[in-house]
């Protein structure tokens, strides 16, 4: 993929409005006798086309926040509000159809579905939404031309790389057009050139579609070299939240490219 | 999602676990396997019983008798109405009122008589009674040795086998009913029998009342003095057949052993016993018949005629009551088929549960990913749901298959066994549509409820939890 025919928006990600704003947030569970803070009291906003990276050692939290983000856990206290929707009123109905519409999710371990083809898996996330077969059709072949898979559409995907499997969960992640991606550890199973093949495909999306992106990794390095904002967790709290200038300053650049 | 998306993905999942859905699946067409040749097995019985029954002409037939014959079989409804005396005479006219009552489709008159017949110079004293040409399908005579009357006036004669062996001499030993017939039918068919009858014959010397006013009191002044004469005949006979079973088995003992066509029966004027009783109507030329026989289109109209017929002041007897009670005892028999039937059904439910639980175990991971990228706890719940539809719908349709094919197995395997007893093949097993589809619906159903739990749970699966799952 290149870096042609962008859309003016993303070139100023940092001027779009809160997409994301945890407010005291907390997710406390038990374990046996012990109460377990994965997140505790983070306050966070993220703005629209930003590209933020959570840092943080194992066990700091950095995912439980993610899975909130993403609504597939509820906090036990605090909100997270999501394009001015409150997850945690939201119901286990409402919360479908959110992370159906509204989030794309990739995964340390891709989580394609074994027994499907990439198309099948691509166009999974279609079938939920009841897009119509024809269309489901196209938009696969179109996502997965976009990740550079057309020719691997009827593998399945233990036929194929890691690098190759991430690339078709980007593509599934992008199928429903969400209007935020969040990554959880996306290239820990992947060597380091063909993490970086990943990387610039996500941060492609960021810069063309205007999406707003939520990494997760604990690869200080990776978040520099892509993010333009790093926030710091440790214990389930957020102890640093810094702009990337490096990669904000690139982003404008390349933004004033013709 | 949409129905095709669902049912695609569903078949999918079920190829996957391919032996697992198999050995489910096969466990379900046993079930509705089971259950589709138990009750098919009771319907057919049910039906083969009421065939017999029906062309044993029990159950569409009434016996019309005169209460002037003070025979009222002894029931209590009888026993009001007209005295026997006032009563109406069963003659000629009456026989074709009665024919014209809805829903009957012959009224007979009833001609029996015990008589000397003679063969080979031999005489032999027996019952002899006239047929309808309509008895022709009566079961007793599928398996007659030779054929049925050639016509309603020929001169021609069926034996039973009993008198078949008493003109051959041979002694039946009692409790045992092993004599084969066509042996006995061999030596006498084509041969002639010599009937010798008592002909009545009207005396014309008093003039006759008329033949209409037959609705007039009987033992009228006017007819006092009638005569008739009683001249003794003789009616050559050919043997046409002899017949194994007992056309007449309900009748107990007045049952024929030799059979006429009743259209010659009827032109012989053989002296009746109601000829005695009714004689001041000697000089009439309708005769009086001592009952008859009135067959009735539909054994559920035998109740209708019948009071019609008591409304026109006659007794009457069928066997409808035995027949309810048949029918019942074979509604008891379909439910107890049944259950037995759907037993096998509920070990293949058990089978449903088990496969969906461990499926959700093995796909947990799957249900994760999936929820994860946008599907509800609906669309899980429907995906499990419509697994363990496609299996319930796949064993029924195998199963009914299955089921039919053990019922063919067993029908070719029993009449296989009946011809080498000499008994003819019979058809006892039906599957009929409804069956079909209520095996299929049943199957679906039972599938729909074992997928109940399974699809549940899987719904209500956290998805961090389920993602976390290796």
């Amino acid at each position: 993929m290149n870096d042609t025919g962008r859309s003016p928006l993303n070139n100023t990600p940092a001027i779009g409005t809160p997409a994301i704003r945890a407010d005291q947030l907390c997710r406390h569970y038990r374990m046996g006798e012990t109460l377990i803070r994965a997140v505790d009291g983070v306050t966070l906003e993220v703005r629209a086309g930003e590209f933020v990276a959570l840092l943080g050692s194992s066990g700091s939290g950095k995912s439980s926040v993610l899975n909130l983000i993403a609504g597939l856990d509820r906090p036990t206290s605090g909100s997270v509000v999501v394009h001015d929707r409150d997850l945690a009123q939201l119901s286990r109905e409402e919360l479908a159809h959110y992370r159906l519409h509204t989030v794309g999710m990739v995964f340390q371990s891709f989580n394609l579905i074994a027994s499907m083809t990439l198309a099948e898996n691509v166009e999974l996330p279609m079938r939920f939404a009841e897009v119509d077969r024809a269309r489901r059709d196209s938009l696969a072949q179109e996502a997965l031309a976009r990740v550079g898979l057309q020719a691997r559409m009827d593998h399945r995907p233990s036929e194929l790389s890691g690098g190759e499997q991430q690339r078709a969960a980007l593509a599934r992640a992008l199928i429903n057009r969400p209007r935020l991606l969040l990554a959880d550890e996306p290239t820990g199973n992947l060597d380091s050139h063909t993490g970086t093949e990943i990387m610039n495909m996500v941060r492609d999306f960021n810069q063309q579609l205007g999406m707003t992106v939520v990494m997760v990794t604990h690869e200080r390095a990776l978040a520099e070299r892509y993010a333009q904002r790093l926030i710091f967790l440790a214990d389930g709290k957020l102890v640093g939240d810094k702009s990337n200038s490096a990669v904000i300053a690139s982003a404008q650049t390349d933004g004033a490219r013709p | 999602m949409k129905l095709p998306d669902l049912t695609e993905l569903a078949l999918r999942n079920l190829r996957e676990s391919l032996l697992r859905n198999s050995l489910t699946t096969i466990g379900i067409s046993v079930g509705v396997a089971s259950l589709v040749a138990m009750l098919s097995l009771g319907i057919g019985l049910q039906q083969l019983a009421s065939r017999r029954l029906m062309k044993s002409g029990l159950f569409d037939t009434v016996v019309v008798t005169s209460r002037r014959d003070l025979r009222n079989f002894g029931r209590e409804e009888e026993r009001g109405g007209p005295a026997p005396a006032e009563s109406r005479i069963l003659d000629e006219p009456t026989r074709r009122e009665i024919e014209q009552i809805p829903n009957v489709l012959e009224a007979s008159p009833d001609i029996r008589f015990i008589t000397e017949l003679r063969y080979e110079d031999k005489p032999h004293l027996t019952m002899v009674a006239a047929l309808p040409a309509s008895d022709k399908s009566n079961d007793a005579f599928e398996t007659v040795q030779g054929h049925f009357f050639s016509s309603d006036g020929a001169p021609e004669a069926i034996l039973q086998k009993a008198f078949a062996e008493e003109l051959l001499g041979k002694t039946p030993k009692p409790g045992l009913d092993e004599t084969n017939v066509a042996e006995l039918a061999t030596p006498l068919l084509g041969k002639e029998l010599t009937m010798r009858y008592a002909q009545r014959e009207a005396v014309q010397t008093t003039p006759s009342a008329g033949a209409n006013d037959h609705a007039s009191a009987p033992g009228d002044q006017s007819l006092a003095g009638a005569a008739y004469s009683v001249v003794s005949r003789e009616q050559k006979l050919k043997i046409v057949g002899v017949a194994d079973l007992d056309p007449e088995s309900m009748r107990g003992p007045t049952r024929a052993r030799v059979f006429l066509p009743l259209g010659l029966a009827e032109g012989l004027h053989v002296m009746q016993p109601t000829d005695l009783r009714e004689i001041s109507r000697a000089s009439s030329d309708q005769p009086v018949y001592s009952s008859v026989n009135v067959r009735v289109k539909n054994p559920s109209q035998v109740q209708k005629v019948e009071d019609a017929i008591k409304k026109m002041g006659f007794n009457t007897f069928s066997i409808l009551d035995a027949s309810r009670s048949i029918q019942q005892f074979f509604k008891v028999l379909d439910v107890f088929l049944g259950i037995f039937g759907s037993l096998a059904l509920a070990v293949a439910f058990i089978g449903i549960v088990n496969t969906l639980v461990m499926a959700i175990l093995e796909r947990r991971r799957e249900i994760g990913i999936m929820k994860a990228i946008g599907a509800s706890d609906g669309d899980i719940k429907k995906l499990f749901f419509a697994e363990a539809g496609a299996m319930g719908i796949l064993g029924g349709i195998v199963g009914v298959a299955l089921g039919w094919a053990i019922g063919q197995v067993i029908n070719v395997g029993t009449n296989v066994y009946l011809k080498s007893q000499s008994f003819p093949p019979e058809h006892f097993w039906s599957v009929p549509w409804w069956l079909v589809a209520f095996a299929l619906l049943f199957s679906f159903l039972v599938s729909l409820a074992a997928g109940l739990y399974p699809a549940g749970r899987a719904a209500r699966l956290d998805p961090v939890q389920a993602l976390r799952y290796e």
